[in-house]
């Protein structure tokens, strides 16, 4: 045994065991155990496989740093890949395994690749698929599209579970006064002064216990600072992570609530994603003790320095019993202390040559001027070779028999926060580290986080930093100053790399990402010089840690290479998020059919009453189709289709945009708007018009309605409906400021149904009061008047068709809309009427020609879809200089047709390219954007667009290709008028 | 997670808002030649620093804002309606 719990120490709770699972065994460990840290008090030392090699990899740290110890939580729907196992609270029943590794991490196929290391070097992927040596046998994209599939299964650590996450996330939002992050002496501190000033505080704590770097301290009691925190009225926020601060002081937080296999509380949220606004930011998220690179420093038993002090005084595990520390730094003698007096063997190598301070009670042995030069053993630690540091030649002088290798290569302050908002840090020689520069926002740098290592100056500047906060909001003015950097003894000597003699060294400078020295010396060899080359070259920093551990080696690497000083090569910015983030928390309960909101129209309930299947379109749901018995899509919409132009046909078009124009200038901005000509449209009539945006395209199509002298109506598309609207008070408020008009969406005020077919008049004399109103006289066609329905509902009836058969629009407050259908269904079903739904609607104006979205997608031009004649060449108008650019106007744009299939058995697709005889290839001369069975033809048609036009290629036959569904067929062009092309029915 | 003062509804976050445009664009009249439009229309500046830019107040009011805003940092150090009488309807 080597690692093992021990008596006496840690503050876990040994009065109550969990079991839980690792890789299938069943373990014991305690509540406040860490994953990490019972699998350690198990002596379990092998706990993943590298990215890369395969190598064996213990827990490394025991924080979020932590680079070992990545494992699967979890089984089925319920596994969560890549979770730290030293960020992990043990639970009863946890189940957790090993990850990148076939059959297990003890014996791991995969690792073969450790002797092939040679060929996976820095810009392996680049290099090999580029068709460089040694693969020289294939170039370019080819070579990739067949190797990527063999490369993701062998790259990459967890598999992701595929079902879906059962789990309930969720969102919400906070503000306070003064935030702080990290509970540290200086985070604990710097929130009591605050509250101590009566402000609302809150205080964010990743792990599950508040205390920071104290946890390591036996003295600590992580339950008093609790409560007097929340005596002061501190709003204290465990197990939260702030993992990315933005504009304004708004803080992005991650609550784990619960763990996954909790049974209590089931409704309980998995995880809460918060917003927090905060008037002030301070920030003590505390520092990462660096690891050195030397010779195999991966190997299961290698640690920082730091975290085997956690280990020991708070999880009361010790990591090893002949330990050997390797530390640049005073920091590192505290630890070996406390490992003494729990029994273990320490042996202490500082790379310092002389130390001005004693640092120890001689209770363990000190060796200056040495370091580590290799580490003996490949499952675990056997021995530890030493070297000189004397003119940093690094010469081996001995070999340590010992179990663990704990490492100090100086501490690394986490500026993440701040960096998230653009400060680069600044390098600091004497503490050889980056510490963050002042901030203009209001955030506050406090703690380690700052570059002050002592607990008392941590603690007085946690002090500063809320009396800084409180000036900086004009609370009060005090004077405070802060604790300088550093704070240790003897300062700290540059120990980054040992650099190894023999050729085929592994010293890792990410152990993630199994980048080593020589990777950064082979990116510098190969030009990749600049941080974020070398980032990107030799994935440094790029894995689930963000480079919290490596980053600064590589950098100390580079700068050596370079003969340049590390704040001279840079570094790279820290993003957010801080930890990763779960895709469920950031999508909270936006899940399923909360996907989305809903909108329904008002005789929503009343479709689904009456047989509908429905759509989504936008955010609408509109009837799609009414089946009958037994019936399918096709058979349902065929059926609606051709009863429509037989009989009659009711059908719910509420969700096209509705727009009140109103005010004194109204003619003269309808007028602008649209691209047709509006200044004489009288009252009571209605008009079909295209807008134009500016730069001369289609922008949307509807009906305006002329309601009074200075008061019109605008439909418009349901897809449209919120561009078009907010187009118009730009022009309104922005451009035609004098203009003297009102716009307002009614969209939601009024519920429409068209009717139509050959006995709409039928229909309609017994649902109106007095039906001689919509007679040919009264009402012709694009006329519209008032008139009520039976009962004494005032609706307005517009004479408007899409279907090109007889029809009418029929307007009525939203409220009166389920009355309305009742009427006009009871009435429609005495002719053989029907309801229909958008697919048999989508059939009839396919018939007729009409575009909609699919051909008005924001590539045409109104002479595109062949409208151009409508457009005024009288005035003036939003898009008229524009949309006669050479480009818009070339001889062999793609212009609408109709598409017949020559053999009319066969059916097609919209998307279908079409392409000439004996030429398919490319993007073809055109393509198909919307198609369906004609029940009028009794065969597909389709609407499209040619180079040339209807003038072109009429009746000519092209090929229509279909390569995603592998279909070509003849196709005849044909005019997208492709039923009563007169519109006589109109007129009936 | 930019603040916005709207000058009716106060400050809101930025995500009640809609980025409309570039709000130094001088829009020719609509019968001016093509040339002068397509300078408008394509031509735009690509700015480091203080931009002059339209937002409309979507989820709130429908105001449409001239908003001065740093593309570096966010900061925004004017907020004014861009319809010149809407200023003074609110003031009183
Ligand atoms: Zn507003």
């Amino acid at each position: 045994m080597s690692s093992q719990r021990i008596d006496n120490f840690g503050k876990i709770n040994r009065e109550k065991q969990f079991r839980f699972s690792w890789e299938n065994k069943n373990y014991f460990g305690y509540e406040g155990d860490s994953l990490a840290s019972a699998l350690l008090a198990n002596d379990i030392r092998i706990v993943g496989r590298s990215f890369k090699y395969h190598r064996p990899r213990g827990i490394m740290s025991c924080g979020v740093e932590e680079s070992g110890g990545l494992v699967t939580i979890g089984t089925g729907n319920k596994k969560d890949p890549n979770v730290r196992a030293t960020s992990q609270e043990l639970y009863e029943g946890l189940i957790a395994s090993g990850q990148n590794a076939f059959p297990s991490v003890n014996f791991d196929l995969g690792s073969v690749n450790n002797y092939l290391s040679r060929f996976f070097a820095a810009g392996f992927y680049y290099k090999t698929f580029m068709g460089i040596p040694p693969f020289e046998w294939g170039k370019g994209t080819a070579v990739w599209m067949f190797f990527e599939k063999f490369i993701r299964k062998a790259a990459g650590m967890g598999r992701v579970s595929r079902l879906p996450d059962p789990d309930i996330y969720e969102h919400a939002n906070d503000f306070c006064d003064i935030l702080v992050v990290g509970s540290g002496p200086a985070g604990i501190a710097a929130a009591k002064e605050a509250a101590d000033k009566k402000l609302d505080v809150i205080l964010v704590e990743q792990d599950n216990f508040i205390g920071g770097d104290q946890l390591s301290e036996t003295s600590f009691d992580s339950n008093n600072a609790l409560a007097e925190l929340r005596s002061l009225g501190v709003r204290v926020m465990k197990r939260t992570t702030a993992f990315g601060l933005y504009d304004n002081c708004v803080l992005g937080l991650i609550e784990r609530v619960k763990d996954q296999s909790n049974p209590i509380n089931k409704e309980l949220p998995k995880q809460r994603f918060w917003i927090v606004r905060a008037k002030h930011v301070i920030i003590g998220s505390g520092a990462f003790e660096r690891h050195i690179a030397f010779n195999n420093n991966d190997v299961p038993g290698s640690m920082t320095v730091n975290a085997s002090k956690h280990y020991l005084n708070r999880y009361g595990v010790l990591t090893g019993k002949n330990i050997v520390i390797s530390t640049n730094n005073d920091s590192a003698y505290g630890t070996a202390e406390a490992l003494v007096k729990a029994g273990a063997k320490v042996i202490v190598l500082d790379n310092r040559e002389n130390l001005n301070s004693n640092l120890t009670n001689n209770n363990f042995e000190v060796r200056n001027g040495v370091v580590p030069y290799n580490i003996n053993g490949t499952r675990e630690i056997k021995s530890l070779d030493i070297a000189d540091s004397v003119n940093l030649t690094y010469k081996k002088i001995d070999t340590i028999t010992c179990d663990q290798v704990l490492m100090s290569g100086g501490w690394s302050p986490a500026v993440h926060l701040l960096s998230h908002r653009g400060v680069k840090p600044k390098w600091n020689s004497e503490n050889q580290c980056f510490i963050p520069d002042k901030a203009k926002e209001n955030i506050t740098m406090i703690g380690s986080a700052r570059g002050i290592w002592g607990k008392d100056d941590c603690t007085a500047s946690g002090i500063a930093g809320a009396l800084d906060a409180l000036n900086r909001l004009g609370i009060s003015k005090t004077n405070y100053f802060f604790p300088k950097q550093g704070g240790w003894k003897n300062s700290i000597e540059p120990l980054y790399e040992v650099k190894y003699k023999k050729s085929r060294s592994k010293s890792f400078v990410d152990f993630q990402h199994d980048v080593t020295c020589d990777d950064v010396r082979l990116a510098h060899r190969e030009g990749f010089i600049s941080v974020e080359h070398l980032k990107r070259y030799t994935t440094l920093g790029m894995a689930n840690d963000q480079g919290k551990m490596g980053n600064i080696i590589g950098l100390s690497l580079m700068a050596d290479l370079l003969g340049k000083e590390i704040p001279d090569v840079g570094t790279t910015t820290f993003r957010p998020p801080f930890t990763p983030v779960s895709i469920g928390a950031l999508a909270g309960r936006s899940v399923g059919k909360h996907f989305m909101p809903l909108r329904t129209t008002p005789m929503h309930q009343w479709n689904l009453n009456n047989g509908a299947t429905m759509i989504d379109a936008g955010l609408y749901q509109r009837p799609w189709y009414f089946p009958k018995k037994n019936e399918t899509i096709n058979d349902a919409y065929i059926r609606e289709a051709a009863k429509v132009r037989k009989t009659v046909g009711i059908c719910d078009v509420t969700s096209l945009g509705k727009i009140a124009i109103q005010g004194p200038d109204s003619t003269e901005f309808i007028n602008r708007v649209y691209s047709n000509a509006f200044a004489k449209l009288p009252i009571n009539k209605t008009r079909y018009g295209i807008m134009l945006r500016d730069d001369g395209l289609v922008l949307d199509d509807g009906t305006c309605w002329r309601i009074s002298e200075t008061e019109y109506f605008m439909t418009t598309s349901t897809a449209q409906a919120g561009r078009v609207m907010a187009f118009l008070e730009e022009l309104l408020q922005v451009r035609w400021p004098d203009l003297k008009v009102n716009v307002t969406s009614v969209s939601e005020q009024w519920g429409v149904a068209a009717i139509s077919g050959p006995k709409t008049r039928e229909v309609l004399d017994e649902c109106l009061e007095d039906s001689s109103v919509i007679s040919n006289d009264n009402l012709p066609y694009m006329g519209f008047i008032s008139a009520n329905l039976k009962g004494g509902i005032p609706c307005k009836i517009a004479r408007i068709s899409f279907s090109g058969e007889l029809g009418f629009e029929i307007y009525i407050l939203a409220d009166y809309a389920n009355k309305m259908m009742d009427i006009l269904w009871n009435s429609a079903k005495k002719f053989d009427g029907c309801l229909y739904g958008l697919e048999a609607l989508g059939a009839l104006r396919v018939e007729k020609g009409h575009v909609t979205g699919a051909e008005l997608d924001g590539r045409t031009t109104i002479d595109d879809v062949g409208l151009g004649k409508m457009a005024s060449n009288k005035k003036s108008y939003v898009g008229s200089a524009m949309r006669k650019r050479g480009v818009l106007s070339a001889e062999d744009r793609e212009k609408l047709v109709g598409f017949f299939p020559v053999n009319k058995k066969y059916t097609f697709d919209s998307g279908t390219i079409i392409c000439e005889k004996n030429n398919i290839k490319g993007f073809g001369i055109g393509r198909v954007t919307s198609v369906t069975h004609s029940p009028e033809l009794g065969h597909w048609i389709g609407l499209g667009f040619i180079k040339g036009g209807v003038e072109k290629w009429k009746n000519t036959i092209v090929i229509g290709s279909d390569p995603i569904r592998n279909k070509e067929m003849e196709i005849q062009v044909v005019s997208p008028h492709m039923i009563d092309p007169q519109g006589k029915r109109l007129h009936a | 997670m930019i603040l916005i003062k709207c000058p009716y509804c106060g400050e809101r976050d930025h995500s009640e808002f809609s980025y409309g445009g570039d709000a130094s664009i001088i829009y020719p009249s609509l019968d001016a030649p093509q040339e002068e439009w397509v300078k408008a229309i394509f031509f735009r500046e690509n700015i480091k620093g203080i931009q002059k830019e339209t937002w409309q107040h979507i989820n709130g009011c429908r105001m449409w804002l001239e908003v001065e805003r740093s593309t570096i940092t966010h900061e925004i150090t004017s907020i004014k309606p861009c319809h010149k009488n809407l200023q003074k309807v609110i003031d009183n």
